[in-house]
């Protein structure tokens, strides 16, 4: 038995310790949002947070994992009430197929969290080891962006999504909605102007609230 | 050539300098031998007079000229064979990972280069008339390479590794000007150096080079074939392999008793490509050639660190360059000192969670069917984890491996958030007793931490 703390909460994990953790988050704890997709560390579809780093679940043992901080993509937000990353990467319609992208708001929410203004450069560099067949890369980028500037502004994905009626998602992890922002920056600010004249979904065109 | 003998080629080269220097001096003392001085007084002048005389022949020793500013030339002035030919010895010699910072502009410089004297940071190789070398002759550039000093007659810090590029012939100088002048010019200032005194002062270099400091060009070996001088040209010169491979002494100067006998710099540490190679299995010119061909070699590993940029490079030039290397250094490597591959004995090397980490974690990809890149090196064959040092597999296990941008090459995830300090402690504890046969490195602990610091920094 080996105890695993996922989103705040501890769990007795009857497995074998050699277990990856992905297939304990999926088949023990039906937290499906991290994906097995290549089983070899190599796409990154199932990175997770592991006390606060990216952390690829398909190759780490539950071993390693005692006494550290798992948080997966259901631990920053829900749908009633979506993280900055979340509610970004809807607004953008940054998913096609929507296999890489648990893994991509994992890894790019560990930059947002210790450094929301991080430079496009730096988001790029940061996202490398994360893969997408679609393409999409370009919308993911502005998501990023965008989930920058929400949080930058003062969590208004909070108060964005008209029927939430505010209460925390549940079992939102220690780091829920990253680090609060002096300065708003617009949305738009942390967009380059060759991205902006890109088509978009309708959706887009929504502002969040500031 | 001797220390003396440089010291003397310096002193004739401003010869007509000094005498006059040297005439004014005695002029200077006959003058004050007469005056009436207190003994005091006589002792002053006469300290003064010594240091003047000190720094006026450093001075002297140190001038040189400033070359004439030129119109930066057109594209149209060099031809494109040049500019071609130019392009891959830029690759050979990985100008652009040192000339270009972090997710900057190619070849614009700012990379800072931490040295023990502080940090350098590299200077604007593009022709921007301003911020570059646009106004840089032909013989400005050459004499930079050749010598260590810029167009305007200032010192260069051996950081820029002129002690290697001296050796490069005038024909191979003038093809990589002829294709950095027709880079794209890119507006960037370079940074000021954070060097501490004595560091700081420029003339300190030219004192510097009379020790430490052999001008080229490259003069062949006679008891060579053709093949193996390109490889040293190549390798001494515009490859610059021993300014991370050689030692270096308190002064910064490579130490040239220990040629290509390994050394850490930087985080990262450099094997000995010397008769002090190990490696399981012998390298040989095919397997070298490779191995800087594609960064990786499936009985041999994968470049690590600032390796894979250099084999990033390597792999963009012809084949007879990167073979000639390769033919030169296999000729300094002698049959390795460890045994034949093969594990230690089993029960010798049990490390309780270090196994255990290693069974759960790393051996699907290293104890695997797949062999590279699809797979993990079999770990008895990785230098990282049989040599002396553990900083590179400290490394390469927190980081993991990517491939250098836009190459292909093997990928592992780093596990810098899924390892605590100890639980990789005991991993390779067990690899180094496992696959090694040796010993745990002392503290190696301490390189974890180390290793940890440096990427937070």
């Amino acid at each position: 038995m080996i105890d695993l703390t996922v989103n705040g909460q501890t769990h007795g994990i009857d497995a074998d310790p050699d277990t990856p953790l992905l297939y304990v988050l999926r088949e023990d704890l039906q937290l499906n949002a991290a994906k097995f997709g290549c089983g070899l560390g190599q796409c990154g579809a199932c990175t997770v947070l592991v006390d606060g780093a990216p952390a690829l679940a398909c190759v780490i043992p539950i071993m390693l994992l005692a006494g550290k901080q798992i948080t997966t993509l259901e631990g920053i937000g829900t749908l009633e009430d979506p993280a900055p990353i979340q509610q970004a990467f809807m607004e953008e319609q940054a998913a096609q197929c929507g296999f890489c992208i648990a893994g991509m708001m994992m890894r790019a929410q560990a930059l947002l969290q210790a450094n929301p203004r991080a430079s496009d450069a730096e988001i790029r560099a940061h996202l490398q080891p994360n893969l997408c067949r679609c393409g999409t890369h370009l919308r993911i980028l502005r998501a990023v962006h965008r989930a920058a500037a929400l949080i930058l502004s003062g969590h208004p994905a909070a108060t964005h999504a008209a029927g939430a009626s505010g209460q925390a998602g549940g079992a939102a992890g220690p780091d829920r909605h990253g680090s609060d922002g002096p300065s708003p920056a617009a949305p738009e600010d942390r967009l380059r102007p060759d991205d902006r004249d890109l088509s978009r979904h309708p959706q887009q065109r929504e502002r969040p609230e500031r | 050539m001797g220390a003396s003998d440089r010291v003397f080629a310096q002193y004739t080269l401003n010869r007509g300098r000094l005498v006059r220097a040297g005439k004014l001096a005695l002029q200077f003392c006959k003058a004050h031998s007469a005056m009436k001085l207190p003994k005091s007084g006589r002792i002053l002048v006469g300290v003064l007079g010594s240091v003047a005389l000190a720094v006026g022949a450093c001075s002297l020793l140190a001038w040189r000229e400033v070359l004439d500013p030129i119109e930066p030339p057109a594209a149209h002035d060099f031809d494109a064979a040049s500019v071609r030919r130019g392009a891959q010895l830029a690759a050979l010699g990985d100008c652009g990972p040192c000339h270009t910072r972090s997710q900057g502009e190619a070849l614009a410089g700012g990379r800072p280069i931490a040295t023990p004297f502080g940090t350098i940071f590299s200077t604007n190789i593009t022709p921007d008339p301003q911020t570059g070398i646009g106004r840089w002759s032909r013989a400005a550039f050459r004499r930079a390479m050749r010598e260590g000093v810029d167009r305007e007659g200032r010192h260069l810090y051996p950081a820029f590794p002129y002690d290697h590029f001296t050796l490069v012939s005038d024909a191979d100088d003038a093809a990589l000007y002829a294709y950095l002048m027709t880079r794209r010019p890119i507006r960037a200032q370079a940074q000021e150096n954070h060097l501490t005194f004595p560091m700081n002062v420029r003339w300190v270099v030219a004192a510097w080079k009379l020790w430490f400091f052999r001008q080229g060009p490259y003069q062949s070996d006679a008891a060579h074939d053709r093949q193996w001088n390109q490889g040293a040209y190549l390798a001494n010169g515009l490859a610059h392999c021993g300014a991370c491979h050689t030692p270096r002494n308190r002064f910064g100067a490579e130490n040239p008793s220990q040629g290509f006998a390994g050394t850490e710099t930087d985080g990262w540490y450099a094997y000995a490509i010397d008769s002090a190679a190990h490696a399981r299995v012998r390298w040989d010119a095919k397997a070298l050639n490779v191995y800087l061909h594609y960064g990786w070699h499936d009985q041999h590993g994968v470049a690590l660190g600032p390796m894979a940029e250099v084999t990033a490079g390597l792999g963009d030039v012809p084949d007879g360059d990167r073979t000639a290397i390769a033919v030169y250094v296999a000729s300094l490597m002698n049959p390795p000192r460890l045994p034949a591959a093969g594990k230690a004995p089993s029960g010798q090397a049990s490390s309780g969670d270090g196994e255990r980490i290693y069974t759960a974690t790393c051996a699907q990809c290293h104890d695997g069917t797949r062999p590279l890149p699809f797979g993990g090196v079999q770990l008895e064959l990785s230098t990282a984890v049989t040599g002396d040092s553990a900083i590179n597999l400290v490394n390469v296990v927190l980081n993991g491996l990517r491939p250098s941008e836009g190459a292909a090459g093997p990928i592992m995830p780093g596990f810098a958030s899924a390892l605590t300090d100890t639980q990789l402690d005991a991993l390779m504890s067990y690899l180094r007793m496992h696959f090694a046969g040796k010993a745990p490195w002392p503290a190696a602990i301490e390189r974890v931490r180390e290793a940890r610091r440096r990427a937070r920094d």
